[in-house]
C-alpha cells in the first residue's frame, strides 16, 4: 500500500504549496484589509456606463 | 459615475500599505484597456448546447432504467456505455466551459486587464471542445479506462493535461498583468481549481498504453481503487465545487448589487477549505477492503468539511440580508438562492455519508446518485443558470428577452429537481433496508436482488421524469438566451481604464519586501510555478510505477493472474460499463456475505489493472458469480436477462454472441501486464493465444451440452470466461452459495 503513503505525501506537497502562498500573501499585506475588497468588486468602469439592467446605450465598442 | 469612479481608485490605493503617499501628488495616469467578451460569450454558448445534450444523453439512460428496451438494442445506446458520456458531459462539458465562461469573464475584471493572451485563450477554447467532441466519439464506442470520471483514454487525457497547461499559463499570466494589486477572494479559488485538477488528473490518468485507443491503470486493485477515489472526489471538489464557490463570490455580489455578507469569513474559509478537502476521498470506499485506517482518515477530514462548506453557504445566503425582496423578482437570484441551499444540503448530507453506519445502508444504493444530482443540478446548474441569465445580456449590451421565461425555467427545474431526487432518497432507503432485511428465521426476506429492483421501478420512472423536466428548462432558457443575443450587439471588446499597478512598496519596505517583490510578483514567479510543477510532475511519473508495482505482492497465494481470454472477456466487461451497475466488492456484512459469499479481501485484487469494484448496485454485486451458474445460464442471460430472470431491467447483450472477439492486442495485453508486475511467464505472450483458443473452445463444447451452438471466436465466450473466473481464487475456503 505504498500509495497510500505517496497520496498522502501528494497531498501534503499541494498542502504545502497552499501554505507558503498564504504565508506570502499575508506578509505582503494582500489580507490588511477585510472589507474594501468586497466593495470594490460592485463598481463598473465608468466606460461601461450601463446601469444595472444594462439597457443605457454607450458607444465603448470598437471594432 | 464620477464619484463612484473615485471611490474606486482611492479604495484601491487604500489596500496597498503606504501605497496612498505616493498618490498625494495626484491620480497616476490611466491606462485604457479592453475586456475580450468573445471568449466569455463562446464558453457561454458552448456550455449551453454541451449541457442540453449531456442532459438528454442522461434522460435517455434514465427511461433505460425501467425500459431497457430504450437502448434501442444498439451497443451505442446502452446505459454501460452512455452513462459515462452523459458525466463526463454534464461535468467536463457543461459546468467545465461554464466555469471556463465564469472565470474569463470575472478574472479580467477583478484584474483591471484583457487575458494575457488572445492566442491562449482561443487555443483553450478549440482544445477543450477537442477533448469533449472526443469524449464523444470514444465513450459510446466502448473505448473507456473504466474509472469513474475519468474514463477518457490515454490521448485524451494527454490533451486535456495540455491544455490545461495553457489555460494556466493564461490565467497566471493576467494575475502578473493586472493592474489591480489585491486579488480578490474568487481569483483564490480559481488558483486552487487550476493547481489542484492538475496534480489530480496527472497522479490518476498514470495508465499504460496498450493500442492506441486502450490501456491499462498503472495501479491495481486497492491502490488502484484509492487513487480513483482521492481523485474522484477531489474532482467533486476541484472542479464542482471551488471553482464554483469562486463564482458565487464573484456574481452573487454583482447580481444583488451588495457586497459579500464577510469577506474575512470568505477567506477564512476559502483556506480552510482547500486544506480539508483533498483527503476526504476514502469515504467512498468505506467497508471495502481499503485498510481501515485509510477509511478512518477520510471519515475525519469529511466530517471536519462541513465547517468550511458551510461558512460558504452562510457567506453566500447572509449576502442577500435586505436583499430578500429582490429574491421574490430576480430570476437571477432565485436561482442562486436555490444554488447555494443545495450546496449546504449537499455538503451536510456529504459527511453523514462518511459516517460508516450511515454509509453501510447509503452505499451502492441510489441515494448516492441522489446526493450527486444536488449538487449538480441543484448547486452548478442553478448557478450557472443565474450567471448565464445575468451575463449574456451584459455583454450583448441589451436586456433579457423574457424574465417570465426565465422565472418559468427556475419553477420547472427547481421541480424536476424535486422529483429526481426525492424519488431517488425513497428508492435507495428503501432498496437499501430490503436487502439488509432479515426474516425471523435469519434467513434473507428479499433472497433475490431482483425482487427489491421491481419495488423501486416507480421512483425510476419518476426520475426520468424529473430530468426530463430539468432539461425541458434548459431548453427554455437556451431559446431565452438566444432571443436576448438577437436583440443585442456583441460587445467583443469593452472599454475600461485603470492606473497601472503601482510598484511603490519596492522603495518604501526593507530589502526583504524589496526582494520577495522581486521574486515572486514578476515573471520568475510564473517560471517558479512552472518548475516546480514540472518537476513534481517529472517526480511523480518516476515513482509511482516502481513503488506502485513493488507492492503488488500477492499476500493470497491461491489468487493467479488471469488467463489470457478471462483477461479479453475483462476489456468487453469494461467496453460494456458492465461496472456502472454491478459491483465486485461485497462488505463484511452477514447480509451480504448470505447473499454474495465470502467478503472481498485487498489480496484478490492484486492483477485488477485497472480495479473493477464499481460504486453502484444497479443489479447484483458479481465479485462471486464465478461457478454460480452455469455456463449456459450466463449465456441465456446475456442474450435476454428475462429468460433467466423475469423482470430483470438489464439490457439484452446479444451483439456479444455474434461480434468476434478482437484478439489483435492479446499479445500486446500480456506484455503490458507483465510490465506492470503480474507475473505472466517470459515468452508466454507467443504462447497466449494458444491458451485462449483452448480455453474458449471448453466453453464452446460447454455450451453444446446445453444446446446452444457458439462459435468460440465469439465475444460472449471471453466475458463468459471471466465471470466464471471471478472470485474463485479464495473459493475453496468458503462456500455458501445456495
Amino acid at each position: 500500500m505504498l500509495i497510500l503513503f505517496m497520496l498522502i505525501a501528494i497531498s501534503l506537497i499541494v498542502a504545502l504549496v497552499f501554505l507558503v502562498l498564504f504565508i506570502i500573501n499575508v506578509r505582503s499585506g494582500q489580507y490588511d484589509d477585510m472589507y474594501t475588497p468586497s466593495v470594490r468588486i460592485l463598481f463598473d468602469s465608468h466606460l461601461n456606463n450601463s446601469d444595472d439592467n444594462g439597457n443605457e446605450k454607450h458607444s465603448n465598442e470598437i471594432k | 459615475m464620477e464619484m463612484k469612479n473615485t471611490l474606486m481608485r482611492s479604495s484601491d490605493s487604500g489596500t496597498g500599505s503606504g501605497a496612498g503617499l505616493s498618490n498625494l501628488g495626484g491620480s497616476p495616469p490611466l491606462e485604457k484597456f479592453f475586456y475580450d467578451n468573445k471568449i466569455v460569450r463562446d464558453f457561454g454558448i458552448a456550455s449551453v448546447s454541451w449541457g442540453i445534450i449531456s442532459l438528454l444523453v442522461g434522460v435517455l439512460i434514465a427511461v433505460q432504467l425501467f425500459m431497457p428496451e430504450a437502448n434501442l438494442g444498439l451497443p451505442f445506446t446502452t446505459f454501460g456505455r452512455l452513462r459515462a458520456l452523459h458525466t463526463n458531459g454534464a461535468i467536463f462539458a457543461f459546468v467545465g466551459n461554464l466555469m471556463f465562461m465564469g472565470v474569463y469573464y470575472s478574472l479580467q475584471r477583478l484584474c483591471k486587464t484583457r487575458m494575457y493572451s488572445d492566442k491562449l485563450s482561443r487555443i483553450h477554447f478549440w482544445g477543450w471542445q477537442l477533448i469533449i467532441a472526443s469524449a464523444v466519439l470514444t465513450l459510446p464506442f466502448g473505448f473507456t479506462t473504466s474509472k469513474e470520471y475519468a474514463e477518457l483514454e490515454w490521448p485524451i487525457d494527454i490533451m486535456i493535461a495540455l491544455i490545461w497547461v495553457v489555460f494556466a499559463i493564461n490565467f497566471f499570466g493576467t494575475l502578473l498583468t493586472r493592474r489591480t494589486k489585491h486579488l480578490y477572494v474568487a481569483i483564490w479559488f480559481y488558483v486552487a481549481t487550476i493547481v489542484t485538477v492538475a496534480v489530480l488528473h496527472i497522479v490518476n490518468s498514470m495508465e499504460i498504453p496498450v493500442s492506441f485507443l486502450k490501456s491499462y491503470s498503472m495501479y491495481a486493485g486497492v491502490q488502484d481503487a484509492l487513487v480513483q477515489w482521492w481523485y474522484g472526489h477531489n474532482a467533486v471538489a476541484f472542479f464542482l465545487t471551488t471553482p464554483f464557490l469562486g463564482l458565487m463570490y464573484y456574481f452573487l455580489p454583482k447580481a444583488a448589487n451588495r457586497p459579500v455578507f464577510s469577506y474575512r469569513l470568505s477567506i477564512i474559509h476559502f483556506w480552510s477549505l482547500i486544506f480539508l478537502y483533498i483527503w476526504a476521498g476514502p469515504h467512498h470506499l468505506l467497508y471495502t477492503a481499503l485498510p481501515d485506517w485509510a477509511q478512518s482518515l477520510g471519515t475525519t477530514f469529511s466530517i471536519m468539511l462541513i465547517a468550511p462548506s458551510w461558512g460558504g453557504m452562510i457567506n453566500g445566503l447572509l449576502t442577500l440580508r435586505g436583499a430578500w425582496d429582490q429574491v421574490r423578482t430576480n430570476p437571477v437570484l432565485k436561482f442562486m438562492v436555490v444554488s447555494i441551499t443545495c450546496y449546504g444540503m449537499a455538503t451536510f448530507e456529504g459527511p453523514m455519508h462518511s459516517l460508516k453506519f450511515v454509509n453501510a445502508l447509503s452505499h451502492y444504493t441510489d441515494w448516492i446518485p441522489a446526493h450527486v444530482h444536488i449538487g449538480t443540478l441543484g448547486w452548478n446548474g442553478f448557478m450557472s443558470f443565474a450567471i448565464l441569465y445575468w451575463l449574456i445580456p451584459r455583454i450583448y449590451n441589451t436586456k433579457l428577452h423574457s424574465t417570465k421565461l426565465a422565472n418559468l425555467h427556475f419553477w420547472i427545474g427547481t421541480l424536476g429537481m424535486v422529483f429526481w431526487t426525492v424519488s431517488m432518497y425513497i428508492s435507495g432507503i428503501m432498496q437499501g433496508l430490503m436487502l439488509q432485511d432479515f426474516t425471523a428465521d435469519g434467513i434473507l426476506k428479499y433472497g433475490n436482488f431482483l425482487e427489491t429492483t421491481t419495488q423501486v421501478l416507480p421512483m425510476y420512472m419518476l426520475r426520468a421524469l424529473g430530468g426530463l423536466l430539468y432539461l425541458s428548462g434548459m431548453v427554455i432558457m437556451a431559446y431565452n438566451l438566444f432571443k436576448t443575443v438577437k436583440s443585442g450587439v456583441l460587445i467583443a471588446n469593452e472599454a475600461d481604464e485603470a492606473p497601472a499597478r503601482t510598484k511603490d512598496y519596492s522603495e518604501e519596505k526593507h530589502l526583504t519586501g524589496y526582494l520577495r517583490h522581486r521574486i515572486i510578483e514578476r515573471k520568475p514567479m510564473l517560471l517558479l510555478v512552472v518548475a516546480a510543477l514540472t518537476i513534481l510532475i517529472g517526480g511523480i511519473v518516476e515513482f509511482i510505477p516502481v513503488f506502485t508495482i513493488q507492492s503488488n505482492i500477492p499476500t493470497i497465494a491461491s489468487v493467479k493472474p488471469y488467463t489470457p481470454l478471462e483477461l479479453e472477456g475483462r476489456n468487453i466487461y469494461m467496453r460494456e460499463g458492465c461496472y456502472n451497475c454491478h459491483s465486485q466488492m461485497i462488505r463484511p456484512f452477514r447480509s451480504e456475505t448470505e447473499r454474495y459469499g465470502e467478503y472481498s479481501k485487498a489480496g484478490e485484487f492484486v492483477y485488477d489493472h485497472p480495479f473493477l469494484w464499481g460504486s453502484k448496485r444497479t443489479g447484483p454485486d458479481l465479485q462471486r458469480i464465478g461457478g454460480k451458474y452455469p455456463n449456459a445460464w450466463h449465456y441465456r442471460h446475456m442474450f435476454n436477462p428475462r429468460l433467466t430472470s423475469p423482470g430483470s431491467i438489464m439490457p439484452n447483450y446479444k451483439w456479444l454472441s455474434t461480434n468476434d472477439l478482437d484478439i489483435s492486442d492479446t499479445r500486446a495485453s500480456i506484455t503490458a501486464m507483465r510490465r506492470l508486475g503480474v507475473p505472466y511467464p517470459a515468452g508466454y505472450e507467443d504462447r497466449a493465444l494458444e491458451d485462449l483458443k483452448q480455453q474458449a473452445v471448453a466453453i464452446s463444447d460447454n455450451l453444446k451440452k446445453d444446446n446452444i451452438k457458439v462459435a468460440d471466436t465469439k465475444e460472449i465466450v471471453a466475458l463468459i470466461a471471466y465471470l466464471q473466473r471471478m472470485g474463485t481464487d479464495i473459493k475453496g475456503n468458503k462456500t455458501d452459495n445456495k
